[in-house]
């Protein structure tokens, strides 16, 4: 194993070249060593099928913890080097290897802050992880109201001086938490909401799942760790390329590492898996030495769909012209968001469309609009295919436009903390005859996986519509423990 | 000395050419481009280890799909063909006094290059004043074009390869928009021998069907195809290709060829049994499709 000298200095490059985990992996494998421990498929030969599927190569790095390859739980080698090449590669002080998701790593930002009964800061447009960490810690939300584009009904970002109102009506919260970039690709102006969060003496946090790219990329939007925060949760699986599942949680500023473990390890298996802590080992020195070029050209291609898009007219692919510098300070131009109304079409509708008829799988489609996912493995020609395609759907299925409810975002009235509210007593009832009740669980299209009702709020009839509106339009209903979400769970 | 050029047709079956040189070996932003020398098949333009054509079966392809909708369409004036960068099918148009505009769409230029500089005679029709090459590709091409062209031709033969977007619904439905409203439209279909080509060529009459109201196959024998056999999409708004077959007509054109007469125009139309029951299945399979659909919409 090519082990680094630690007292030779070397340059950036030469440190991020190196993939330790890989390496002890590699090296691991030479040694062609006789498993007597777990797992039970053995490198494969207990399962033939499962390497039919996957490949040999594929299982036998399947391995377990033990002592050449460091343990996740508690690394002391080629994962703790691992992980302090990738706080390096992040401008962070430390680096923490998820494997439950992104999910994983929100849901330890807040209960590395919060303590049962302590106030948290976020706006109600957050992804479900977080609302779901405070029914694990009992900790109580105090809601931001984000803004609404009117035209395209998406909820923008978070402005500062509302922030600071917030945080003035309540002093004693712990932490502010927010989502940058949104999944649309909106920009809060994390800098000064950092700043402003810090002279309060509050922990900032943030969901940054959709960003990875910007601590890579050139000319893009600023990231968590430039900005100062504190904590923040990256999805290396979304732009960054490691397999799904795979995550990282980086800290700042002197939180204190130990305790951010030992809170990771409440809820982290241990018998963490091998693909997908090399696959962030790989990616991330692959970003960090390849990663402005790659970024580089995802904005290319963005560009030149959205550019391509707006030409077939009746779709709105939009980018940089909806900065106003306060509710959209910034916007990440890798996305690529269209609002469909225009042709008449709802968001699901174009997207069941492209899937259905043309053979493509975009990310999401919502009420008003769809979400092409570009990244590092994108080619010139597939976006060829996705623009054809939308240029024929347009063609053939345009309707006349009718109104359709916009608004993707309903703030609802918080009435009792999430926890006591998913732990109260609960009666089930159709969900056409809930309005006026405390809602006792969740309810969310997938993707993109913000909750419509959380626990403890209040339900009303332009939710209850909403909801049935995006179902007759094919959107999946997720949360609610009745599947196919007819029945809501109240609090008695 | 023995040296070989193989290509596999399917994961058991390869075809072994003799080569005598390697004239040329480049890469491009699309694809590895080779040209050998051999002594059956004369020289032979290599895409990503696939022959693209033979000096020796060119002429089989490159005539079939330009006589059989020259011969059915009676006023044709402007031709769009797609990835016909080896300059063989505009050649063959160009022999066609009554069109006008040729244009062509070939996202490569180094194949366009290549191709004029070691198949001179192939290429030859390029250097007419009625062609011109477009480099872009060739959806984007058509993004803007409609009610254009009375014939359209994809020259392109690798539904995987670089110009897999050329086999797709996107596509043929782009290319009905560009095309008149008596417009023909010329593609490739494959080669259905092979089980593993099945699907393709059967996914693909799905998709044209679907779309255009006159949707019939033809086959050619070309020997360096899988299985040395070939079939030929024939699409269009209007015409039949054999209803509205005027051979006389075309006859008096004069055009010299050496695999097209208009007696092979009739039976290339005639396929074998299990040929027309795979066609015939995704026929029923989409009529069945467009009825529940009507019924939905009830």
């Amino acid at each position: 194993m090519i082990r680094r000298n630690k007292t030779v200095k070397e340059n950036f490059v030469e440190r991020q070249s190196h993939a330790p985990v890989y390496e002890a992996l590699e090296e691991f494998k030479k040694k062609k060593v006789v498993p007597f421990d777990v797992p039970g498929h053995k490198r494969g030969r207990g399962n033939p099928e499962l390497v039919a599927l996957l490949g040999e190569q594929c299982v036998s790095l399947d391995v377990n913890s033990m002592k050449p390859l460091d343990n996740l739980c508690h690394p002391v080698s080629v994962i703790q080097e691992s992980e302090e090449l990738t706080a390096e590669a992040f401008g962070a002080e430390c680096a923490f290897l998820m494997v439950g998701g992104t999910t994983s790593a929100v849901q330890s930002m807040i209960l590395a802050t919060c303590k049962p009964g302590d106030e948290i800061i976020l706006p109600r447009n957050v992804h479900k992880s977080a609302i779901n960490a405070l029914v694990l810690c009992g900790a109580i939300p105090v809601y931001v109201e984000p803004k609404t584009e009117p035209r395209i009904g998406i909820a923008l970002g978070v402005d500062p001086n509302e922030i600071e109102d917030v945080i003035k009506k309540h002093p004693k919260a712990k932490a502010v938490l927010i989502n940058n970039p949104t999944y649309y690709g909106i920009c809060s102006d994390l800098k000064r909401i950092t700043d402003i969060v810090h002279q309060h003496n509050m922990k900032m946090l943030v969901d940054e799942a959709h960003g990875t790219h910007l601590y890579f990329g050139e000319n893009l939007p600023i990231n968590a760790m430039k900005a100062g925060a504190d904590m923040a949760a990256i999805s290396m699986h979304k732009s960054g390329g490691s397999l799904t599942q795979s995550s990282i949680l980086l800290t700042n500023n002197g939180m204190n590492a130990d305790y951010v473990r030992q809170i990771i390890n409440l809820t982290q298996t241990t018998s963490a898996s091998y693909l997908l802590i090399s696959s962030l080992d790989i990616s991330r020195r692959n970003l960090a030495l390849r990663g402005r070029e790659s970024f580089g050209k995802v904005v290319r291609m963005a560009e030149y769909a959205r550019e391509e898009i707006n030409a077939i007219g009746g779709y709105y692919a939009y980018g940089k012209e909806l900065v106003n510098g306060k509710s959209v300070f910034d916007y990440d131009v890798t996305k690529l968001s269209i609002y469909t109304q225009g042709i008449g079409l709802t968001g699901i509708e174009v997207y069941d469309l492209l899937r259905d008829e043309y053979d493509i799988q975009i990310e999401f489609g919502d009420i008003g609009n769809i979400l092409a996912y570009i990244s590092i493995g994108d080619r010139i020609r597939d976006i060829e295919r996705l623009v054809g395609a939308l240029a024929e759907i347009k063609r053939i299925y345009e309707k006349e436009q009718r109104p359709i409810i916009t608004g993707d975002y309903i703030q609802p009235e918080v009435v009792l903390s999430p926890q006591s509210a998913f732990y109260s007593e609960k009666k089930r009832l159709p969900i056409r005859e809930t309005v006026g009740q405390i809602c006792a669980e969740f309810i969310m299209c997938y993707p993109p996986g913000i909750p419509i009702l959380a626990p403890g709020e209040r339900i009303t009839k332009e939710i209850i519509d909403y909801i049935l509106f995006a179902r007759e339009k094919g959107c999946s209903l997720q949360g609610t423990e009745d599947l196919n979400a007819d029945y809501l769970n109240v609090i008695v | 000395m023995e040296l070989w050029f193989s290509e596999f047709h399917t994961n058991n079956v390869k075809l072994s050419i003799r080569s005598d040189e390697q004239l040329y070996s480049g890469e491009s932003d699309y694809q590895r481009l080779d040209v050998i020398n051999t002594p059956e098949f004369g020289k032979m333009l290599v895409s990503d280890g696939d022959i693209v054509f033979s000096e020796a079966d060119e002429f089989v392809y490159d005539e079939m799909v330009t006589h059989v909708p020259m011969a059915v369409h009676p006023h044709v004036k402007k031709v769009l063909i797609f990835g016909g960068g080896d300059g063989g099918v505009a050649t063959c148009f160009a022999k066609y006094p009554e069109i006008e505009e040729i244009d062509l769409v070939e996202p490569d230029e180094m194949l366009v290059e290549v191709s004029k500089k070691y198949f001179p005679e192939q290429t030859e029709g390029l250097n007419d004043p009625r062609v011109h090459i477009y480099y872009q590709d060739g959806l984007h091409f058509l993004r803007t074009v409609q009610n254009e062209y009375d014939i359209i031709i994809n020259d392109s033969n690798d539904p995987f390869g670089h110009e897999e977007g050329l086999f797709t619904k996107e596509f043929f439905g782009s290319c009905y928009k560009a095309l008149k409203d008596d417009g023909i439209m010329i593609y490739q279909h494959g080669s259905p021998f092979y089980d593993e080509d099945e699907e393709a060529c059967r996914s693909m009459h799905r998709k044209v069907y679907r779309i255009f109201p006159v949707s019939r196959v033809y086959q050619a024998h070309i020997a360096t195809c899988p299985a040395g056999y070939w079939l030929f999409g024939f699409a269009s708004k209007k015409y039949h290709p054999l209803n509205d077959f005027d051979p006389a007509k075309w006859k008096k054109k004069n055009i010299e060829t050496w695999y097209y007469t208009t007696n092979l125009h009739v039976g290339a139309f005639m396929l074998p049994k299990y040929v027309e029951d795979l066609l015939e299945e995704e026929e029923g399979r989409t009529k069945q499709e467009i009825k529940n659909e009507l019924e939905e919409t009830k």
